[in-house]
Protein backbone atom coordinates (compact mmCIF):
# COMPACT_ATOMS: atom_id res chain seq x y z
CA UNK A 1 0.00 0.00 0.00
CA UNK A 2 1.58 3.51 -1.09
CA UNK A 3 -0.38 6.36 0.49
CA UNK A 4 -1.17 8.81 -1.94
CA UNK A 5 0.67 12.14 -1.29
CA UNK A 6 -0.04 15.75 -2.23
CA UNK A 7 2.44 17.76 -3.33
CA UNK A 8 3.90 18.68 -0.30
CA UNK A 9 3.68 22.49 0.43
CA UNK A 10 5.91 24.46 3.08
CA UNK A 11 3.46 26.87 3.44
CA UNK A 12 0.13 24.51 4.27
CA UNK A 13 1.94 23.45 7.48
CA UNK A 14 4.26 25.60 8.36
CA UNK A 15 1.69 28.95 7.90
CA UNK A 16 3.53 32.10 8.02
CA UNK A 17 1.75 32.93 10.86
CA UNK A 18 2.84 29.57 13.10
CA UNK A 19 6.28 30.12 11.92
CA UNK A 20 5.35 34.03 13.55
CA UNK A 21 4.42 32.45 16.54
CA UNK A 22 7.10 30.27 16.92
CA UNK A 23 10.19 32.75 16.49
CA UNK A 24 8.12 35.51 18.68
CA UNK A 25 5.92 33.87 20.81
CA UNK A 26 3.08 35.81 22.82
CA UNK A 27 2.39 35.57 26.48
CA UNK A 28 5.27 34.11 27.00
CA UNK A 29 6.32 33.47 30.90
CA UNK A 30 4.95 31.98 34.43
CA UNK A 31 2.17 34.48 36.13
CA UNK A 32 2.81 35.31 39.50
CA UNK A 33 -0.14 33.81 41.75
CA UNK A 34 -1.91 32.12 39.01
CA UNK A 35 -5.58 30.38 39.36
CA UNK A 36 -4.56 27.45 37.32
CA UNK A 37 -0.77 26.22 36.71
CA UNK A 38 -0.56 22.71 34.45
CA UNK A 39 2.17 21.13 32.88
CA UNK A 40 1.72 18.37 29.99
CA UNK A 41 4.49 16.82 27.97
CA UNK A 42 4.35 14.40 24.73
CA UNK A 43 5.86 11.61 25.67
CA UNK A 44 6.79 10.47 22.05
CA UNK A 45 8.56 13.47 20.85
CA UNK A 46 9.07 15.46 24.46
CA UNK A 47 7.33 18.49 23.89
CA UNK A 48 6.52 20.46 26.92
CA UNK A 49 4.23 23.15 27.85
CA UNK A 50 3.36 24.82 30.93
CA UNK A 51 0.08 27.45 31.16
CA UNK A 52 -0.83 29.51 34.17
CA UNK A 53 -4.20 31.54 34.06
CA UNK A 54 -5.77 33.82 36.10
CA UNK A 55 -9.56 33.50 36.40
CA UNK A 56 -11.98 36.62 37.27
CA UNK A 57 -16.05 35.67 37.39
CA UNK A 58 -15.47 32.76 35.28
CA UNK A 59 -13.70 34.36 32.23
CA UNK A 60 -9.80 33.52 31.65
CA UNK A 61 -8.24 37.17 32.23
CA UNK A 62 -4.36 36.51 32.21
CA UNK A 63 -2.97 33.84 30.53
CA UNK A 64 0.73 32.51 29.65
CA UNK A 65 2.56 29.68 28.59
CA UNK A 66 6.25 28.29 28.75
CA UNK A 67 7.61 25.39 26.94
CA UNK A 68 9.73 23.67 24.22
CA UNK A 69 9.13 21.82 21.64
CA UNK A 70 8.40 21.73 17.69
CA UNK A 71 7.53 24.79 16.05
CA UNK A 72 3.86 23.10 15.84
CA UNK A 73 3.34 22.65 19.29
CA UNK A 74 5.13 26.22 20.81
CA UNK A 75 3.30 28.46 17.96
CA UNK A 76 -0.28 26.70 18.67
CA UNK A 77 0.37 27.17 22.47
CA UNK A 78 1.40 31.09 21.93
CA UNK A 79 -2.08 31.26 19.56
CA UNK A 80 -4.14 29.56 22.58
CA UNK A 81 -3.44 32.51 24.80
CA UNK A 82 -4.12 34.60 22.24
CA UNK A 83 -7.57 33.35 21.31
CA UNK A 84 -8.90 32.59 25.18
CA UNK A 85 -7.65 35.59 27.11
CA UNK A 86 -10.62 37.09 28.01
CA UNK A 87 -13.28 34.75 26.96
CA UNK A 88 -15.46 33.11 29.52
CA UNK A 89 -15.29 29.37 30.09
CA UNK A 90 -18.00 27.98 28.97
CA UNK A 91 -16.62 29.32 25.43
CA UNK A 92 -13.48 27.96 26.36
CA UNK A 93 -15.12 24.84 26.56
CA UNK A 94 -16.95 24.95 22.95
CA UNK A 95 -13.70 26.52 21.27
CA UNK A 96 -11.89 23.71 22.39
CA UNK A 97 -14.22 21.08 21.31
CA UNK A 98 -14.45 22.71 17.74
CA UNK A 99 -10.48 23.05 18.16
CA UNK A 100 -9.98 19.53 17.95
CA UNK A 101 -12.67 18.29 15.52
CA UNK A 102 -11.02 20.93 13.33
CA UNK A 103 -7.35 18.69 13.76
CA UNK A 104 -9.51 15.57 13.13
CA UNK A 105 -10.21 16.92 9.60
CA UNK A 106 -13.69 18.49 10.43
CA UNK A 107 -14.54 21.92 8.68
CA UNK A 108 -14.66 24.29 11.65
CA UNK A 109 -16.55 26.89 12.37
CA UNK A 110 -13.71 29.77 11.04
CA UNK A 111 -15.78 32.55 13.26
CA UNK A 112 -15.08 30.93 15.87
CA UNK A 113 -11.66 29.92 15.12
CA UNK A 114 -10.18 32.96 14.06
CA UNK A 115 -6.37 32.85 13.69
CA UNK A 116 -6.21 29.57 15.03
CA UNK A 117 -7.48 28.41 10.52
CA UNK A 118 -3.78 28.28 10.13
CA UNK A 119 -3.58 25.19 12.44
CA UNK A 120 -6.39 23.60 10.11
CA UNK A 121 -3.28 21.80 7.53
CA UNK A 122 -1.88 20.09 10.74
CA UNK A 123 -4.66 17.84 10.31
CA UNK A 124 -3.38 16.31 6.93
CA UNK A 125 -0.48 15.49 9.02
CA UNK A 126 -1.64 12.82 11.38
CA UNK A 127 1.85 12.96 13.56
CA UNK A 128 1.66 16.30 13.85
CA UNK A 129 -2.17 16.40 15.24
CA UNK A 130 -0.56 15.63 18.94
CA UNK A 131 1.94 18.36 18.99
CA UNK A 132 -0.77 21.22 17.89
CA UNK A 133 -3.61 20.39 20.73
CA UNK A 134 -0.48 19.67 23.61
CA UNK A 135 -1.31 23.06 24.43
CA UNK A 136 -5.04 22.43 24.53
CA UNK A 137 -4.52 19.19 25.96
CA UNK A 138 -2.75 21.14 29.11
CA UNK A 139 -5.96 24.11 29.03
CA UNK A 140 -8.20 21.16 29.18
CA UNK A 141 -6.27 19.71 32.03
CA UNK A 142 -5.87 22.99 33.87
CA UNK A 143 -9.67 24.04 33.34
CA UNK A 144 -11.05 20.34 34.08
CA UNK A 145 -12.47 20.90 30.96
CA UNK A 146 -14.95 17.71 28.98
CA UNK B 1 33.81 6.35 -1.26
CA UNK B 2 33.34 3.20 -2.76
CA UNK B 3 29.50 2.09 -3.62
CA UNK B 4 28.75 -1.16 -2.50
CA UNK B 5 26.46 -1.52 -5.49
CA UNK B 6 24.02 -3.51 -3.68
CA UNK B 7 21.55 -0.84 -4.10
CA UNK B 8 19.98 -2.87 -6.64
CA UNK B 9 19.00 -5.52 -5.10
CA UNK B 10 17.03 -3.68 -2.51
CA UNK B 11 13.08 -2.46 -4.83
CA UNK B 12 12.53 -0.19 -2.07
CA UNK B 13 14.91 1.78 -3.57
CA UNK B 14 13.00 2.88 -6.33
CA UNK B 15 10.11 4.43 -4.70
CA UNK B 16 9.72 8.46 -4.98
CA UNK B 17 8.53 9.82 -2.06
CA UNK B 18 7.29 12.95 -2.91
CA UNK B 19 8.54 12.52 -6.30
CA UNK B 20 11.91 12.51 -5.25
CA UNK B 21 14.03 9.60 -5.08
CA UNK B 22 14.17 7.52 -1.82
CA UNK B 23 16.91 8.17 0.66
CA UNK B 24 16.44 5.98 3.34
CA UNK B 25 18.40 6.89 6.78
CA UNK B 26 16.82 5.14 9.67
CA UNK B 27 18.56 2.01 9.74
CA UNK B 28 19.15 1.58 13.14
CA UNK B 29 15.23 1.45 13.66
CA UNK B 30 15.10 -1.19 10.89
CA UNK B 31 16.41 -2.39 7.85
CA UNK B 32 15.67 -2.45 4.08
CA UNK B 33 15.29 -6.01 2.65
CA UNK B 34 16.96 -7.29 -0.40
CA UNK B 35 15.03 -8.90 -3.29
CA UNK B 36 16.28 -12.42 -2.31
CA UNK B 37 14.63 -12.22 0.90
CA UNK B 38 11.39 -10.81 0.32
CA UNK B 39 11.23 -13.46 -2.55
CA UNK B 40 12.66 -16.30 -0.08
CA UNK B 41 9.42 -14.95 2.20
CA UNK B 42 6.63 -15.31 -0.61
CA UNK B 43 8.36 -18.62 -1.59
CA UNK B 44 8.09 -20.30 1.21
CA UNK B 45 4.55 -19.28 1.97
CA UNK B 46 3.93 -20.25 -1.95
CA UNK B 47 5.74 -23.88 -1.44
CA UNK B 48 6.85 -25.17 1.82
CA UNK B 49 4.28 -23.65 4.29
CA UNK B 50 3.27 -26.25 7.18
CA UNK B 51 3.81 -26.11 10.81
CA UNK B 52 7.40 -27.61 12.06
CA UNK B 53 8.74 -30.47 14.07
CA UNK B 54 6.14 -33.37 14.01
CA UNK B 55 5.37 -33.56 11.08
CA UNK B 56 5.74 -36.69 9.40
CA UNK B 57 4.95 -35.76 5.97
CA UNK B 58 6.86 -33.87 3.04
CA UNK B 59 5.76 -30.16 3.65
CA UNK B 60 6.53 -30.08 7.16
CA UNK B 61 9.77 -31.75 7.25
CA UNK B 62 10.66 -29.00 4.48
CA UNK B 63 9.80 -26.53 6.83
CA UNK B 64 11.61 -28.25 9.87
CA UNK B 65 14.74 -27.99 7.74
CA UNK B 66 14.46 -24.11 6.70
CA UNK B 67 13.53 -23.56 10.17
CA UNK B 68 16.79 -25.21 11.78
CA UNK B 69 19.12 -24.95 8.74
CA UNK B 70 18.64 -20.87 9.20
CA UNK B 71 19.22 -21.64 13.26
CA UNK B 72 22.75 -23.00 12.22
CA UNK B 73 23.55 -20.36 9.57
CA UNK B 74 23.16 -17.80 12.43
CA UNK B 75 25.04 -19.45 14.50
CA UNK B 76 27.69 -19.66 11.92
CA UNK B 77 26.93 -16.10 11.06
CA UNK B 78 28.43 -15.04 14.95
CA UNK B 79 30.41 -18.16 15.12
CA UNK B 80 28.61 -19.64 18.22
CA UNK B 81 30.27 -22.76 17.52
CA UNK B 82 27.15 -25.30 17.91
CA UNK B 83 23.47 -24.09 16.75
CA UNK B 84 22.12 -25.26 19.89
CA UNK B 85 23.17 -22.46 21.20
CA UNK B 86 20.46 -20.02 19.43
CA UNK B 87 17.13 -19.52 20.51
CA UNK B 88 14.87 -17.63 18.38
CA UNK B 89 12.36 -14.92 19.83
CA UNK B 90 10.08 -11.98 18.39
CA UNK B 91 13.15 -9.49 19.01
CA UNK B 92 16.11 -8.16 20.76
CA UNK B 93 13.41 -7.03 23.86
CA UNK B 94 12.08 -10.45 24.06
CA UNK B 95 15.78 -11.87 24.21
CA UNK B 96 16.57 -9.88 26.77
CA UNK B 97 13.04 -9.78 28.90
CA UNK B 98 14.16 -13.75 28.54
CA UNK B 99 17.05 -13.52 30.36
CA UNK B 100 15.59 -11.42 32.79
CA UNK B 101 12.89 -13.39 33.48
CA UNK B 102 14.32 -17.24 33.08
CA UNK B 103 17.86 -16.45 34.83
CA UNK B 104 16.78 -13.33 36.82
CA UNK B 105 14.49 -14.86 38.76
CA UNK B 106 16.21 -17.82 39.26
CA UNK B 107 19.64 -16.50 40.02
CA UNK B 108 19.00 -12.41 41.94
CA UNK B 109 18.73 -12.18 45.45
CA UNK B 110 17.47 -9.15 47.25
CA UNK B 111 20.40 -6.50 47.52
CA UNK B 112 22.22 -7.86 44.51
CA UNK B 113 23.03 -5.40 41.61
CA UNK B 114 22.92 -5.27 38.11
CA UNK B 115 25.01 -2.86 35.90
CA UNK B 116 24.44 -1.20 32.81
CA UNK B 117 25.07 1.90 31.37
CA UNK B 118 23.24 5.00 30.87
CA UNK B 119 23.10 4.98 26.93
CA UNK B 120 21.08 1.55 26.44
CA UNK B 121 17.91 0.99 24.61
CA UNK B 122 14.97 1.02 27.07
CA UNK B 123 14.66 -2.33 26.05
CA UNK B 124 17.88 -2.90 28.01
CA UNK B 125 16.74 -1.16 30.75
CA UNK B 126 12.96 -2.17 31.94
CA UNK B 127 13.81 -5.84 32.02
CA UNK B 128 16.65 -5.34 34.54
CA UNK B 129 14.12 -2.11 36.34
CA UNK B 130 11.39 -4.65 36.07
CA UNK B 131 13.19 -7.86 37.91
CA UNK B 132 14.43 -4.89 40.63
CA UNK B 133 11.26 -4.07 41.51
CA UNK B 134 10.01 -7.77 42.36
CA UNK B 135 13.11 -8.62 43.54
CA UNK B 136 14.75 -5.99 45.44
CA UNK B 137 17.41 -5.97 43.42
CA UNK B 138 19.79 -3.01 42.53
CA UNK B 139 20.22 -1.51 39.52
CA UNK B 140 23.92 0.25 38.91
CA UNK B 141 25.50 2.64 35.73
CA UNK B 142 28.98 2.52 34.21
CA UNK B 143 29.10 6.42 33.54
CA UNK B 144 29.55 8.01 30.43
CA UNK B 145 31.79 10.66 29.33
CA UNK B 146 31.49 13.60 27.16
CA UNK B 147 32.16 12.62 24.10
CA UNK B 148 30.05 9.20 24.40
CA UNK B 149 32.15 7.16 25.66
CA UNK B 150 31.88 4.71 28.51
CA UNK B 151 33.91 5.99 31.38
CA UNK B 152 35.73 2.75 32.36
CA UNK B 153 38.00 4.04 35.17
CA UNK B 154 36.13 2.53 38.19
CA UNK B 155 34.64 -0.49 36.46
CA UNK B 156 36.40 -2.74 38.85
CA UNK B 157 34.64 -0.73 41.62
CA UNK B 158 31.51 -0.84 40.00
CA UNK B 159 31.97 -4.93 38.89
CA UNK B 160 31.91 -6.05 42.83
CA UNK B 161 30.96 -9.03 44.07
CA UNK B 162 27.28 -8.40 44.44
CA UNK B 163 27.06 -7.99 40.85
CA UNK B 164 25.08 -10.34 38.93
CA UNK B 165 24.48 -9.10 35.78
CA UNK B 166 26.64 -6.83 33.65
CA UNK B 167 24.33 -5.73 30.27
CA UNK B 168 25.25 -3.39 27.86
CA UNK B 169 24.66 -2.42 24.24
CA UNK B 170 27.63 -3.59 21.77
CA UNK B 171 26.23 -0.01 19.68
CA UNK B 172 24.18 2.90 21.17
CA UNK B 173 21.50 3.54 18.67
CA UNK B 174 21.47 7.20 19.27
CA UNK B 175 25.85 7.99 20.04
CA UNK B 176 26.40 5.47 17.52
CA UNK B 177 29.68 4.47 20.15
CA UNK B 178 31.25 1.15 19.75
CA UNK B 179 31.74 -0.43 23.39
CA UNK B 180 34.73 -2.22 24.42
CA UNK B 181 33.13 -4.80 24.84
CA UNK B 182 35.55 -7.73 25.17
CA UNK B 183 37.23 -5.50 27.71
CA UNK B 184 34.20 -5.23 30.37
CA UNK B 185 32.40 -8.97 29.30
CA UNK B 186 36.24 -10.61 30.46
CA UNK B 187 35.84 -8.32 33.90
CA UNK B 188 32.28 -9.62 34.49
CA UNK B 189 32.73 -13.15 33.39
CA UNK B 190 35.98 -13.29 36.04
CA UNK B 191 33.62 -11.66 39.24
CA UNK B 192 31.46 -14.32 38.22
CA UNK B 193 28.58 -12.09 37.01
CA UNK B 194 26.56 -12.66 33.85
CA UNK B 195 27.75 -11.03 30.89
CA UNK B 196 25.13 -10.04 28.19
CA UNK B 197 25.37 -7.97 25.57
CA UNK B 198 22.32 -6.22 23.18
CA UNK B 199 23.78 -6.39 19.94
CA UNK B 200 20.85 -5.12 18.47
CA UNK B 201 22.96 -2.39 16.46
CA UNK B 202 26.10 -4.71 16.90
CA UNK B 203 25.11 -7.48 15.02
CA UNK B 204 23.92 -5.79 12.02
CA UNK B 205 27.02 -3.99 11.73
CA UNK B 206 30.08 -5.12 12.99
CA UNK B 207 31.53 -8.58 12.77
CA UNK B 208 30.33 -10.81 15.71
CA UNK B 209 32.47 -13.85 17.10
CA UNK B 210 30.65 -14.79 20.54
CA UNK B 211 33.76 -17.21 21.54
CA UNK B 212 36.08 -14.93 21.06
CA UNK B 213 33.83 -12.22 23.10
CA UNK B 214 33.70 -14.96 25.41
CA UNK B 215 29.99 -13.32 26.24
CA UNK B 216 27.39 -15.53 28.23
CA UNK B 217 24.46 -14.00 26.32
CA UNK B 218 24.04 -12.13 22.99
CA UNK B 219 20.74 -10.62 21.76
CA UNK B 220 20.16 -9.30 18.83
CA UNK B 221 16.96 -8.52 15.61
CA UNK B 222 16.34 -9.83 12.49
CA UNK B 223 14.94 -7.11 10.79
CA UNK B 224 17.90 -4.30 11.48
CA UNK B 225 20.10 -6.82 9.40
CA UNK B 226 18.31 -7.55 6.14
CA UNK B 227 15.80 -9.71 7.67
CA UNK B 228 12.12 -9.87 8.13
CA UNK B 229 10.22 -8.24 11.14
CA UNK B 230 8.99 -10.93 14.14
CA UNK B 231 12.20 -12.59 14.47
CA UNK B 232 14.61 -11.99 17.43
CA UNK B 233 17.77 -14.14 18.64
CA UNK B 234 19.18 -15.04 22.01
CA UNK B 235 23.12 -16.78 21.77
CA UNK B 236 24.12 -17.85 25.27
CA UNK B 237 26.38 -20.68 26.20
CA UNK B 238 25.80 -24.31 26.50
CA UNK B 239 26.12 -24.35 30.17
CA UNK B 240 23.98 -21.28 30.93
CA UNK B 241 20.93 -22.28 28.40
CA UNK B 242 20.54 -26.17 29.92
CA UNK B 243 20.87 -24.30 33.59
CA UNK B 244 18.54 -21.83 33.02
CA UNK B 245 14.17 -22.19 33.60
CA UNK B 246 11.86 -22.05 31.15
CA UNK B 247 10.35 -18.77 29.40
CA UNK B 248 7.26 -19.22 28.49
CA UNK B 249 5.25 -22.30 28.65
CA UNK B 250 3.47 -24.11 26.30
CA UNK B 251 3.71 -26.41 23.13
CA UNK B 252 7.06 -27.00 21.39
CA UNK B 253 9.26 -26.57 24.61
CA UNK B 254 7.96 -29.68 26.35
CA UNK B 255 9.29 -32.93 26.21
CA UNK B 256 6.47 -34.91 28.09
CA UNK B 257 3.33 -33.86 29.62
CA UNK B 258 1.60 -35.31 32.44
CA UNK B 259 -1.74 -34.07 34.40
CA UNK B 260 0.18 -32.43 37.33
CA UNK B 261 3.87 -31.85 35.60
CA UNK B 262 6.03 -31.52 32.41
CA UNK B 263 9.40 -32.03 31.52
CA UNK B 264 10.93 -29.63 28.70
CA UNK B 265 12.52 -29.92 25.88
CA UNK B 266 16.70 -29.23 25.89
CA UNK B 267 18.17 -25.67 24.61
CA UNK B 268 17.25 -24.37 22.53
CA UNK B 269 13.83 -25.55 21.87
CA UNK B 270 12.96 -25.32 25.88
CA UNK B 271 12.70 -21.55 25.02
CA UNK B 272 10.78 -21.71 21.96
CA UNK B 273 6.80 -22.27 23.51
CA UNK B 274 4.36 -22.33 20.69
CA UNK B 275 4.39 -22.12 16.62
CA UNK B 276 7.56 -19.97 16.03
CA UNK B 277 7.83 -17.79 13.46
CA UNK B 278 9.62 -20.18 11.12
CA UNK B 279 8.36 -18.79 7.55
CA UNK B 280 10.21 -15.50 8.86
CA UNK B 281 12.81 -17.63 10.61
CA UNK B 282 13.33 -19.06 6.85
CA UNK B 283 13.43 -15.52 5.28
CA UNK B 284 16.04 -14.42 8.08
CA UNK B 285 19.10 -17.16 6.87
CA UNK B 286 18.86 -16.36 3.21
CA UNK B 287 19.07 -12.41 4.89
CA UNK B 288 22.55 -13.92 6.67
CA UNK B 289 23.83 -15.40 3.98
CA UNK B 290 23.17 -12.49 1.68
CA UNK B 291 25.12 -10.79 4.46
CA UNK B 292 28.01 -13.77 4.90
CA UNK B 293 28.73 -13.10 1.19
CA UNK B 294 29.43 -9.37 1.45
CA UNK B 295 31.43 -9.91 4.64
CA UNK B 296 31.04 -8.51 8.16
CA UNK B 297 34.09 -6.68 7.86
CA UNK B 298 33.17 -5.00 4.40
CA UNK B 299 29.88 -3.87 5.41
CA UNK B 300 32.07 -1.86 8.53
CA UNK B 301 34.30 -0.59 6.01
CA UNK B 302 31.52 1.22 3.92
CA UNK B 303 29.85 1.92 7.35
CA UNK B 304 33.28 3.99 8.00
CA UNK B 305 33.74 5.64 5.14
CA UNK B 306 29.91 7.21 4.93
CA UNK B 307 30.08 7.80 8.33
CA UNK B 308 33.08 10.07 8.03
CA UNK B 309 31.81 11.64 5.06
CA UNK B 310 28.18 12.29 6.41
CA UNK B 311 30.08 13.89 9.69
CA UNK B 312 32.40 16.03 7.68
CA UNK B 313 29.46 17.34 5.12
CA UNK B 314 27.64 18.40 8.42
CA UNK B 315 30.65 20.49 9.54
CA UNK B 316 31.12 22.13 6.74
CA UNK B 317 27.48 23.59 7.24
CA UNK B 318 27.68 27.21 8.85
CA UNK B 319 25.65 26.68 11.64
CA UNK B 320 26.49 25.32 14.88
CA UNK B 321 24.91 22.10 14.79
CA UNK B 322 25.99 19.68 17.78
CA UNK B 323 26.73 16.04 16.96
CA UNK B 324 26.28 13.35 19.84
CA UNK B 325 28.99 10.80 19.76
CA UNK B 326 32.48 10.10 19.46
CA UNK B 327 34.69 11.49 16.84
CA UNK B 328 36.50 8.58 16.44
CA UNK B 329 35.68 6.28 13.67
CA UNK B 330 37.54 3.39 15.17
CA UNK B 331 34.90 3.26 18.13
CA UNK B 332 31.64 4.92 16.10
CA UNK B 333 29.13 3.38 14.45
CA UNK B 334 27.00 4.65 11.16
CA UNK B 335 24.61 6.93 13.56
CA UNK B 336 24.48 10.37 13.14
CA UNK B 337 22.47 12.03 16.20
CA UNK B 338 22.25 15.91 15.87
CA UNK B 339 21.25 19.19 16.84
CA UNK B 340 20.01 21.49 14.89
CA UNK B 341 20.02 25.17 17.09
CA UNK B 342 16.79 27.16 16.47
CA UNK B 343 15.17 24.19 14.60
CA UNK B 344 13.37 20.94 16.66
CA UNK B 345 13.74 17.31 15.54
CA UNK B 346 10.61 17.15 14.25
CA UNK B 347 10.21 19.80 12.11
CA UNK B 348 13.46 18.75 10.84
CA UNK B 349 12.50 15.58 9.98
CA UNK B 350 9.31 16.90 8.33
CA UNK B 351 11.41 19.45 5.96
CA UNK B 352 13.46 16.45 5.17
CA UNK B 353 10.43 14.10 4.20
CA UNK B 354 9.45 16.63 1.53
CA UNK B 355 13.14 15.46 0.18
CA UNK B 356 12.67 12.11 0.00
CA UNK B 357 14.45 11.67 3.21
CA UNK B 358 13.35 9.56 6.02
CA UNK B 359 15.23 10.49 9.30
CA UNK B 360 14.06 9.43 12.41
CA UNK B 361 12.99 12.48 15.47
CA UNK B 362 12.67 11.73 19.07
CA UNK B 363 14.22 10.20 21.58
CA UNK B 364 15.43 7.13 20.36
CA UNK B 365 13.88 4.59 22.78
CA UNK B 366 16.70 5.91 25.23
CA UNK B 367 14.70 9.17 27.48
CA UNK B 368 17.62 8.58 30.10
CA UNK B 369 20.19 9.31 27.60
CA UNK B 370 18.65 12.00 26.02
CA UNK B 371 18.49 13.86 29.66
CA UNK B 372 22.24 13.38 29.92
CA UNK B 373 23.07 14.99 26.52
CA UNK B 374 20.72 17.54 27.39
CA UNK B 375 17.60 17.55 25.08
CA UNK B 376 14.25 16.16 24.85
CA UNK B 377 14.85 14.83 21.72
CA UNK B 378 17.54 14.78 18.50
CA UNK B 379 16.94 14.51 14.90
CA UNK B 380 18.86 11.14 13.65
CA UNK B 381 20.28 9.78 10.56
CA UNK B 382 21.55 6.10 10.27
CA UNK B 383 23.35 4.28 7.50
CA UNK B 384 23.79 0.93 6.18
CA UNK B 385 25.24 -0.86 3.26
CA UNK B 386 22.49 0.44 0.54
CA UNK B 387 23.39 3.96 0.73
CA UNK B 388 25.69 5.69 -0.75
CA UNK B 389 27.03 9.00 -1.35
CA UNK B 390 24.55 11.10 -3.10
CA UNK B 391 22.54 9.58 -0.27
CA UNK B 392 24.55 11.62 2.08
CA UNK B 393 24.54 14.31 -0.29
CA UNK B 394 20.65 14.66 -0.28
CA UNK B 395 20.84 14.61 3.43
CA UNK B 396 22.56 17.78 3.45
CA UNK B 397 21.25 19.50 0.95
CA UNK B 398 17.82 18.89 2.79
CA UNK B 399 19.60 19.57 6.06
CA UNK B 400 20.45 23.46 4.74
CA UNK B 401 17.57 23.90 2.96
CA UNK B 402 15.67 23.53 6.45
CA UNK B 403 18.26 25.60 8.47
CA UNK B 404 17.23 28.04 5.94
CA UNK B 405 13.37 28.02 6.04
CA UNK B 406 13.35 28.23 9.66
CA UNK B 407 16.55 30.39 9.56
CA UNK B 408 15.64 33.49 12.15
CA UNK B 409 13.76 30.94 14.59
CA UNK B 410 16.38 30.11 16.75
CA UNK B 411 15.89 31.61 20.41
Amino acid sequence: MVMPQDEPKFDELYRELILDHYRYPHNRGVLEKPDVDMQQHNPVCGDEIRLTAIIDDGTISQIEFTGQGCSISQASASMLTDRVKGLHLTDVDELSVEFRNMLRGSNPDEEMMQDLMALQGVSKYPVRVKCAVLAWDTLQKALKLK
Amino acid sequence: MKDMSVRSDFPIMDRLIHDKPLTYLDSAATSQKPAVVIDALADFYRNNNANVHRGIYTLSEESTLAYETARVKVANFINSGSEEQIIFTRNTTESLNLIAYAWGRDNIKEGDEILITPMEHHSNMIPWMLLCKEIGCNLKYIPINEDGTLDLSNLDELISTNTKIVSLTHMSNVLGTINPIKQIIEKANKAGALSVIDGAQGAPHLPVDVIDLDVDLYAFSAHKMLGPTGVGVLYGKEEILSSMSPFLGGGEMIDEVYEDSFTTKEAPWKFEAGTPNFADVAAFGVAIDYLADIGMDNVRKHEIDITQYALDQVRKIDRDIKVFGPNNLDIRGGVLAFDFPGVHPHDVAQMMDWDGVQIRAGHHCAQPLMRRLGVSATARASFYIYNNQEDVDRFIDSLKKGGEFFGDASR
